[in-house]
């Protein structure tokens, strides 16, 4: 029973993307077109789940005070594959997602996830952890993607489905647009899960520990 | 003359028109999360900019004189990620050594600033851009300045923002992003500035 919550806790109750927070950068910048989303969200749900499964493994041969820098050179190994991959097979999406792509590394779900989940616990909650975190990143992609692609071009994955009346409003697919969507989907998600969101800071930071100890105190 | 106006319009280009953080979304956690208070912001900014003058200036050398030789560029993510790791490393430990004042003030922004996408995303897009090594420090000093002007200027908005009537559903990040969403808004209006300054 205990493996089905690992994986569904991150859909919606700790939705990485929407409720802890985190990995807010990809989430504004490739949401144009919910395709965009989709295959940033699967990109990193796939390196989620390795990085989560080989820390897992690795948790006890890697030493406690350079563990962030070898998990960072895992993650960031995974990326390549990933992109060399998406380089080859899928060229128009590798373009589309462009230098997110390989900043996938820096994106602090996949950090958060090692340190807080994959270093303390056995292999397969890990992997239905990053299973569950990644897909409710994808997902979070998906709705903040369609809706602005919706709402800026009229259509949904490519397909056109505002009829030719309503003027498409571009603003949603510029930056702003962006910022603004997101905003509107966390208040969303805060009202539907009555909770409120947590605040962008120290207590969800994958860096915190780092932080603490060389700082002393907790700042901001 | 060239050269100069070349830097020029890269140095306007990456602090207006093409903002690291209200046009590239580079760098959104900092951005949310230490933008409450304007001292915060100041000491981030210049934490990042220094970082990533100095990431910027490291890593263009090791790409074309290491990795392109030995023709293992696909490896320039890993490579710039530890690169980026080492020298704030480094940074922090001669701070704390020598010059302890600014290490306390500065030196808690120094961990976070190794999984900052603006730091790795400038030296991914100096390669990508195909810069010289001097268009490559001076994006990284754009970008940085960039940062530092948006941190400022949101944090200052932030402030305001405590003090007003916020309907519930908004409170904390919803609003946060909302009003980013403005202040991002009004740099659209920096559109052309660079043509019209340099008549590009």
């Amino acid at each position: 029973m205990s493996y089905i919550k690992e994986f569904t806790k991150g859909l919606i109750k700790e939705n990485p993307n929407l409720v802890m927070l985190l990995g807010m950068c990809p989430t504004l910048a490739v949401t144009t077109m919910a395709v965009n989303g989709l295959g940033m969200g699967l990109a990193t749900t796939f390196v989620l789940v390795c990085s989560n499964l080989v820390i897992s493994l690795l948790k006890k041969v890697i030493p406690d005070t350079v563990r962030l820098p070898c998990f960072i050179v895992i993650i960031a190994g995974f990326v390549t594959f990933v992109s060399i991959m998406l380089d080859s097979f899928l060229p128009e999406l590798s373009e589309a997602l462009g230098v997110f792509l390989s900043l996938i590394t820096v994106n602090c779900i996949i950090l958060g996830r090692a340190e807080m989940f994959a270093c303390k616990n056995k292999v397969i909650p890990s992997i239905l952890d990053g299973l569950g975190m990644g897909l409710g990143f994808t997902m979070s992609l998906i709705i903040v993607g369609s809706v602005r692609e919706l709402l800026g071009t009229g259509k949904i994955f490519g397909i056109t489905v505002m009829p030719d009346l309503i003027q498409p409003m571009t603003i949603f697919i510029l930056p702003a647009g962006g910022f603004f969507t997101l905003g509107c989907v966390i208040a969303v998600i805060g009202v539907i899960t009555k909770k409120k969101p947590k605040n962008v800071g120290c207590e969800n930071c994958p860096s915190r520990a780092v932080c603490k100890e060389t700082a002393g105190k907790e700042n901001a | 003359m060239e050269l100069v106006k070349d830097l020029m319009i890269i140095l306007f280009a990456g602090i207006f028109t093409e903002n690291f953080i209200l046009n590239k979304f580079y760098g959104i956690c900092p951005f949310l999360g230490v933008s409450k208070t304007t001292d915060g912001a100041v000491g981030m900014g210049i934490a990042v900019t220094a970082v990533m003058i100095g990431a910027s200036a490291v890593t263009y050398p090791i790409y074309y004189f290491v990795l392109v030789p030995l023709g293992i560029e696909y490896l320039n993510t890993i490579c710039f990620i530890l690169i980026i790791a080492a020298l704030v490393q480094t940074v922090e430990m001669i701070l704390k050594k020598h010059i302890p004042s600014l290490y306390s003030s500065l030196g808690v922004y120094l961990p976070l600033i190794t999984t900052n996408c603006a730091v790795l995303g400038v030296t991914i897009l100096n390669i990508d851009n195909e810069y010289s090594f001097l268009e490559a420090v001076v994006s990284a000093l754009a970008g940085g300045l960039g940062f530092l002007l948006v941190m400022v200027v949101f944090s200052a908005i932030r402030e305001r923002i405590t003090r007003c009537n916020v309907p519930k559903a908004l409170e904390g990040t919803p609003i946060t992003l909302i009003a980013a969403s403005i202040t991002s808004l009004s740099f659209v209006g920096f559109g052309g500035i660079v043509d019209g300054i340099f008549g590009g």
